[in-house]
């Protein structure tokens, strides 16, 4: 019998390797990619037919199952608290401070848990405003990364056992150090005396991760009290005070309060920033200059020069500078001069200037308390415990393990038994906590009484608004109890306050505990500060003497979202997923390289390079920043956490270790070489493309000097051409108008307030319940803010070269952003089309609009078609590929949707969505209905500001306004009036889409845009 | 000749066809009866309409209106558990208050009766020793409050208020009402008379059908005695009905195969829309509080318990705390109350099993319904006064809402929120009322969000 031929297909075939015979079974490998495998190497090769059964048993086990409705349990209180009615929301003030920026807040709590943070309009400091991370701080509580329980060497032990032998362990100590960052709690710092008035030897050091130490050192142990309300010239040498400098909430209300423009008050402050990081400050400067960290010194100089006089020649001049200088001069008391600096020569030179000046922007007599730490103290210490001259070390809220650039010191020393006793505060086995032998964790803020002071003679007060989660104990209770104080912390409290409120206490206890701030009240009396006698000449001599760093300059900073990466910040996904309002990215840190410098390098994007420094290297991405001074790179701190938790741990490098000290201070700079690796890191970046290339239609901006000109022309108005000639786009349509008889919800957002500072986008996801998806969903595009802050730079070419250069290439080019661009922020979420596009082509009506001018989106409607999507031209809706809250994947960055504990920080009032479903702002309707309930129930309207979304509530610059437009008094009416055919203007509007959300053009204060070039 | 002789057979089928026709339906209806009825629930606008028990303004009896339609809700939010006007309940009826005490008495007492108690006034330690030595709690009420209270305890001297009366003004009497189960009272009523009604006819119906089968055979047998027949009658007389002949015809199979995939076509449907609806549902709970009994019999004010109905979104399920309220000094013994105290003795809260579940996805607010639309409860929770065991009256589906949306005029009297919308309604569309959807109630995201 003649065989027939045999053909094969490929050598594999015909050798019939047994990975051949494996895939040759299988044409089609994959399971569904629901589920990526994560080892179970069956799960991904079951076949077709496997799948087919499941379905089928699934679908006729879930048919069965929901015949049956499951028993749900209605579970009363057993004794109601009186002020508790469930589903009412209760609201108590309280106060946020974790050693760096101070927040006063209140707490919207449902049924007792905390759910979402808001400001509190009665604090003068930070006035109804809220950072991004004190927002995200609530989330921190249910965080199941924090100790549960006392603990020695990370084993659980009794309370009272521990207090035994911690008591005995100090008893014989000898010298005791308790390292904390700055705390402004006065009944703290008085309970820290009793401990040390107990244990004879006990010192009290303060550190802080970005340290203030040499302004610190040049003001006289005090931080002077800024009001950039009261300057109209502001000089910057690399302070970020809208972003992460010292206390930013109340800097930016301050800034910009002397920056909204109106036909009233036409006038607002000139801004100058120099730095060598495109900072959030930078970005809002009018006249933003790129300068290397060495060149700091030079160019404070040369304006001490200009402006006192009799200092020796600088060697830093440039155009910029030269005007800063003369305004700052012919500003006078106006003016103002902030250093980042920690380098207390500079910082002298700097307090000299405003001296000279006499400017009125800076209060020596009620300096602010919130940064106290002392380098000098903190390293002489570290040194100390190196060398075993420390019996007791206690660690509360400090991590310097971490966060000191010499942690890796103290890490050996305490490895090694350097200290005989060490004990931490910290709320978790931290990398510092897990070295400590005795844990006794400290409740969450939002369990604990305490107070504050964060400028003199401003008080407020913390008050639990949650009995404590976990077993664990207030770091006061724990000193008190180990100083054998049987006093409760929360009595010491009171009788400390007992000094402080005048008249009947327990009333006026009362009213500070409601209003969270003390208004009014003073501390005991202090001696009159004065200003400093400075030391100008040393100063001098210390700038010209300081060593001239060869090669690229890294200056650390701080990113708006992480903040110093303490761990309320460093494990909250929020934090970590909101992203860097200049470099739009997310989960983890990069190296920010100059343009010119990574074409010559010939780096792109994502490019792994080795950072070294101080004989320690670092290996990170490069992202490449414009605006970054040539000669320059920067790291944010904060990153790299080992011990922080799940969603904190293994994002980006610590930056610190490479690091030294300069002058007793640490010196944020550093000369450093870089090498490239040759492998590619992606870097999740929200938003890729950088400039608007010329299209005004988006975003638009004006000069002041126009705008006094005429301010019916700051703005672009596109017309279309019709057969009556050119009309506004609203003229022609293909729809009816709505008609809006009850309300006609609106909102403006002023892109000359907006900062950028990302406080919306987390308050909206407080709200609203928006999942976090993680580094890999963000780097896929599929991140699920409601609500971003697009940031555009500004390109040198324009539409006028089209006619020389072409027009392709005109474009090509407009998309790349100059080397030191201006970039305008545009807080952009779904603008409630009159006639929304999304409407039309929703084939299942999921997205309609409402009687009230919403923009409705309908979750259990909704079929997931994504049309929608596609036809919005603002790209703003969402959509839930993945069940955040039940996959596994998302189980770390989403956890507090996955857990009994963490799900107690969602909105009970707002939906979680499911997967296949199209989600979207939906301009907080929960608050909206609420608000007119309220009324309703009051029988009367609303009045303006009842309803405020919460982007607007959170919003630090009242940028954002929300109200009801049909309301001729409202806020926002009044405001659309006023700048109707001035500044406000639509986004697209020829595509006539008539959005419910208005812009007001962005005004600089320069004369042209020669400043920066 | 030939047909008149046919003629009693097809009568016997015509009749025969009749019965089973009419049984067919007959128990067709009494089948669908009852959840053809208790589907519709109550009209939604039949009740809307009423205003809320607190702008009941009893006209009898002197004194302000106002005050005594005040008097009414506070005397039903704080003094009706233990207090009747003409009947003893905890404490002593209340009628004629007025006349036995002055105000400078009663203000005092309301105010706090342990005071006076220890103070050794003479009426008060007689009253204390009176009820068993039974404290009277404590009530923060202004004066004036206490004086609107006393004007409706006086308004309603002499009025009977047996079990019967239904102090909640909804129109249900609740001695009509059947035990729980779902099925609407009145409907049921007719039901009944109808089933007699039916069954008489049947029994007639058979009774005919065998005179006739008699008086059939009996003339077969005179036929078949009969000689001068032909064959063709013969044939005709001695033929068979051939069953066979029915279940081969195409027509008939084709009929029965239509009937047959249609009513299983119906009830999948049905079935389907069914999943998940719970009307009627009702679980034994773990302790047999009985609502009859309470707001019923007793006429506490719902409120009383549910102490957030007018101000939250949810109605609250009382704490033990408000059982105690009462159940402090009254039926310590009984097995059930017992409970209660277990529960607070081992610091377990009770386990209700829900009964009203609405899907997370939509919002509820019992305040928007109660405070603002002045719906009473009964208008969505059915006749909870005649309830020992409570069971879900309505479907809760959303069709259900919408309908009421649609139909429900809004309470808009008295509400400055309305008074614009109400004129600029009347203005463009005066004819129809103002209901709930033309303000926009129907629109997704009042309820979804």
């Amino acid at each position: 019998m003649q065989e027939s031929p045999k053909y094969w297909k490929g050598i594999e075939e015909l050798e019939n390797s047994p990975e051949f015979v494996k895939n040759a079974l299988t044409e089609f490998a994959d399971f569904l990619p629901v589920k990526e495998s994560t080892g179970g190497a069956d799960a991904t090769i079951a076949p077709r037919r496997d799948f087919l059964k499941l379905m089928g048993f699934g679908i006729a086990a879930a048919t069965l199952a929901s015949c049956e409705a499951p028993v749900r349990k209605a579970i009363p209180y057993l004794n109601k608290p009186e002020e508790v009615d469930p589903g009412i929301a209760n609201f108590y003030a309280s106060t946020f401070f974790n050693g760096q920026d101070y927040n006063s807040i209140l707490v919207k709590t449902r049924e007792g848990r905390p759910i979402k943070f808001e400001g509190n309009p009665e604090s003068p400091i930070t006035r109804g405003g809220l950072s991004a991370r004190a927002q995200a701080v609530v989330l921190s509580l249910y965080d199941g990364g924090r100790l549960q329980h006392f603990a020695k060497k990370g084993a659980k032990i009794d309370k009272d056992q521990l207090d035994q032998e911690v008591r005995n362990a100090l008893a014989g100590a000898g010298r005791i150090a308790i390292v904390s960052p700055t705390i402004i709690s006065p009944s703290t710092k008085k309970v820290i005396a009793e401990f040390a008035g107990r244990f004879a030897g006990t010192e009290h050091v303060m550190y802080d991760v970005h340290s203030a130490s040499g302004l610190l050192r040049a003001n006289g142990g005090v931080v002077p009290a800024y009001d950039f309300s009261k300057a109209d010239v502001i000089v910057s040498f690399g302070a970020d005070f809208l972003g992460t400098w010292l206390s930013p909430v109340e800097y930016a209300r301050q800034y910009i309060t002397n920056r909204k423009v109106s036909k009233e008050k036409q006038t607002m402050s000139r801004h100058f920033q120099f730095e060598s990081n495109m900072s959030l400050t930078g970005s809002n400067a009018d006249v933003r200059v790129p300068l290397k960290p060495s060149e700091m010194g030079e160019a404070v100089l040369a304006v001490y020069n200009a402006v006192v006089g009799g200092g020796s020649a600088s060697s830093y001049s440039n155009k910029q500078l030269q005007t800063a200088a003369a305004e700052l001069k012919r500003a006078g008391a106006r003016g103002l001069v902030v250093s980042g600096s920690n380098d207390p020569a500079v910082q002298t030179l700097v307090a000299a200037i405003n001296q000279a000046l006499g400017s009125a922007a800076v209060d020596v007599a009620a300096p602010s308390y919130i940064r106290q730490g002392d380098d000098a103290r903190m390293s002489r210490l570290l040194r100390d415990i190196s060398n075993g001259q420390v019996g007791a070390v206690i660690f509360y809220h400090a991590n310097p393990v971490f966060d000191h650039p010499m942690g890796a010191d103290l890490a050996a020393a305490l490895k090694a038994g350097k200290v005989r006793t060490t004990i931490s505060l910290n709320d978790r086995l931290d990398e510092t906590g897990e070295l400590c032998t005795y844990a006794a964790p400290d409740h969450h803020f939002l369990e604990s009484w305490n107070d504050y002071e964060p400028k003199r003679g401003f008080l407020s007060l913390a008050q639990p608004v949650i009995t404590p989660l976990f077993a664990t104990r207030q770091a006061q209770d724990s000193l008190l109890t180990w100083a054998g104080n049987p006093t409760t912390y929360y009595n010491y409290l009171r009788n400390q306050w007992r000094g402080v409120l005048g008249g009947d206490f327990n009333k006026a206890w009362d009213k500070a505990v409601h209003d969270g701030v003390a208004t009014g009240t003073a501390t005991p009396a202090l001696a009159a500060q004065t200003a400093p006698a400075l030391d100008v000449t040393g100063a001098i001599s210390a700038i010209k003497s300081a060593p001239k760093p060869s090669g690229i300059e890294l200056a650390v900073y701080e990113k708006v979202g992480i903040g110093n990466g303490a761990n309320l910040f460093a494990n909250n996904p929020w934090l970590q997923e909101l992203p860097d309002p200049v470099t739009k990215a997310t989960w983890g840190n990069y190296v920010t390289v100059p343009r010119a410098y990574a074409a010559a390098q010939k780096w792109e994007q994502g490019d792994v390079v080795t950072v070294t420094a101080n004989g320690k290297s670092i290996q990170l991405p490069v992202l490449i920043q414009p605006g970054q001074a040539a000669g320059t790179i920067g790291i944010a701190l904060g990153y790299g956490r080992t011990n922080a938790g799940k969603v904190g741990n293994d994002l980006g490098k610590n930056v610190l270790p490479l690091l030294g000290m300069r002058s007793d201070a640490v010196n944020y700079v550093a000369s450093v070489t870089l090498a490239a690796t040759g492998t590619q890191e992606p870097i999740a970046q929200t938003q890729t493309h950088h400039t608007i290339m010329d299209r005004k239609q988006v975003v638009q901006e004006a000069t002041l000097k126009q705008y006094i000109e005429n301010p019916k022309e700051v703005t672009e108005y596109e017309k279309i051409s019709t057969p009556d000639g050119l009309e506004k786009p609203n003229k022609v349509s293909l729809w009816q108008d709505y008609e809006y008889k009850n309300h006609h919800w609106g909102m403006a957002i002023d892109l000359n307030s907006c900062i950028g500072c990302g406080s919306c986008v987390i308050g909206c996801q407080a709200e609203n319940n928006v999942a976090v998806v993680g580094k890999q969903e963000v780097i896929n595009r599929r991140e699920m803010h409601w609500m971003r802050i697009d940031r555009y730079y500004s390109s040198n070419h324009h539409k006028t070269e089209f006619e020389t250069e072409g027009k392709l290439d005109t474009y090509a080019a407009m998309e790349d952003p100059s080397e030191n661009p201006q970039v305008i922020f545009q807080p952009m979420l779904c603008q409630h089309c009159n006639h929304a596009p999304c409407e039309t082509v929703c084939p299942v009506l999921a997205t309609t609009h409402s009687s009230e001018g919403l923009n409705q989106m309908t979750y259990n409607r909704c079929v997931g078609t994504r049309y929608c999507a596609n036809n919005c031209p603002y790209k703003v809706r969402r959509f839930n590929w993945f069940s955040y809250y039940s996959n596994e994947k998302f189980e770390t960055v989403n956890g507090h949707m996955f857990t009994d504990l963490g799900r107690m920080v969602l909105n009970p009032d707002v939906t979680v969505r499911a997967r296949g479903v199209m989600e979207k702002c939906s301009f907080c309707v929960q608050r909206i209905q609420l608000g007119k309930l309220e009324a309703k129930k009051q029988k009367r309207r609303p009045q303006d500001g009842e309803v405020v979304s919460a982007c607007a509530q959170s919003c630090p610059t009242q940028a954002i306004v929300f109200g009801d437009m049909r309301d001729p008094n409202s806020r926002i009416s009044q405001l659309l009036r006023r700048e109707d055919g001035e500044r406000a203007f639509h986004v697209l509007d020829s595509i006539n889409v008539q959005p419910n959300v208005t812009y007001l053009t962005k005004i600089r204060n320069t004369e042209s845009s020669e400043f920066n070039a | 000749m030939n047909s008149i002789r046919l003629r009693p057979l097809s009568r016997l089928f015509l009749a025969l066809f009749l019965t089973v026709a009419t049984i067919g339906e007959s128990l067709a209806q009494a089948v669908g009866a009852a959840p053809a009825v208790s589907k519709e629930g109550v009209a939604p606008g039949a009740t809307a309409a009423a205003t809320p028990a607190t702008a009941v303004a009893p006209a009898a009896g002197g004194g302000d209106a106002a005050a005594i339609a005040a008097g009414d809700a506070l005397f039903k939010g704080n003094c009706a558990q233990c207090h009747a006007v003409n009947d003893v309940v905890v404490g002593p009826a209340l009628a004629g208050i007025a006349k036995r005490r002055p105000m400078s008495w009663i203000i005092p007492w309301v105010k706090n009766s342990s005071k006076m108690v220890a103070s050794g006034d003479e009426y008060s330690v007689k009253i204390f020793n009176q009820y068993s030595k039974q404290q009277m709690p404590s009530f923060q009420l202004s004066d004036q409050e206490i004086t609107s209270i006393v004007a409706w305890v006086t308004s309603q001297e002499g009025k009977a208020t047996g079990p019967n009366d239904n102090a909640n003004g909804t129109g249900i009497k609740p001695g009509e009402q059947g035990p729980a189960g779902g099925a609407d009272t009145a409907d049921a009523g007719a039901g009944k008379y109808m089933n007699v009604l039916l069954i008489v006819l049947v029994v007639v119906l058979i009774v005919l059908i065998v005179t006739l089968v008699i008086i059939a055979n009996i003339m077969k047998d005179v036929l078949r005695g009969r000689k001068d027949l032909d064959g063709r009658d013969r044939e005709v007389l001695e033929q068979r009905f051939d069953f066979s002949k029915i279940y081969k015809s195409t027509a008939v199979r084709t009929i029965v195969g239509v009937v047959f995939v249609l009513a299983v076509l119906y009830e999948s449907i049905q079935g389907a829309m069914g999943v998940g609806l719970q009307q009627g549902y009702q679980p034994t709970q773990p302790i047999a509080f009985s609502h009859k009994l309470h707001a019923g019999e007793h006429q506490i004010n719902c409120a009383y318990c549910h102490t957030s109905v007018y101000k939250s979104k949810s109605a609250n399920i009382p704490s033990a705390n408000i059982c105690m309220n009462c159940h402090s000094q009254i039926k310590t013994e009984s097995p059930e109350i017992k409970k209660i105290y277990r529960a607070i003795e081992r610091k377990q809260p009770i386990q209700w099993v829900r009964i009203h579940n609405l899907p997370d996805l939509a919002y509820f607010n019992h305040s928007q319904h109660t405070q603002v639309g002045g719906i009473e409860c009964q208008t969505c929770h059915g006749p909870i006064q005649n309830m020992d065991v409570v069971y879900q009256y309505s479907p809760l589906t959303m069709g259900w809402c919408i309908n009421c949306h649609r139909e429900t005029p809004l309470n808009t009297k008295g509400n400055g929120y309305y008074d614009n919308l109400v004129k600029l309604h009347d203005k463009s569309n005066g004819a129809v009322p103002f209901t709930v959807s033309s303000n926009g109630g129907t629109e997704c995201s009042k309820c979804h969000y």
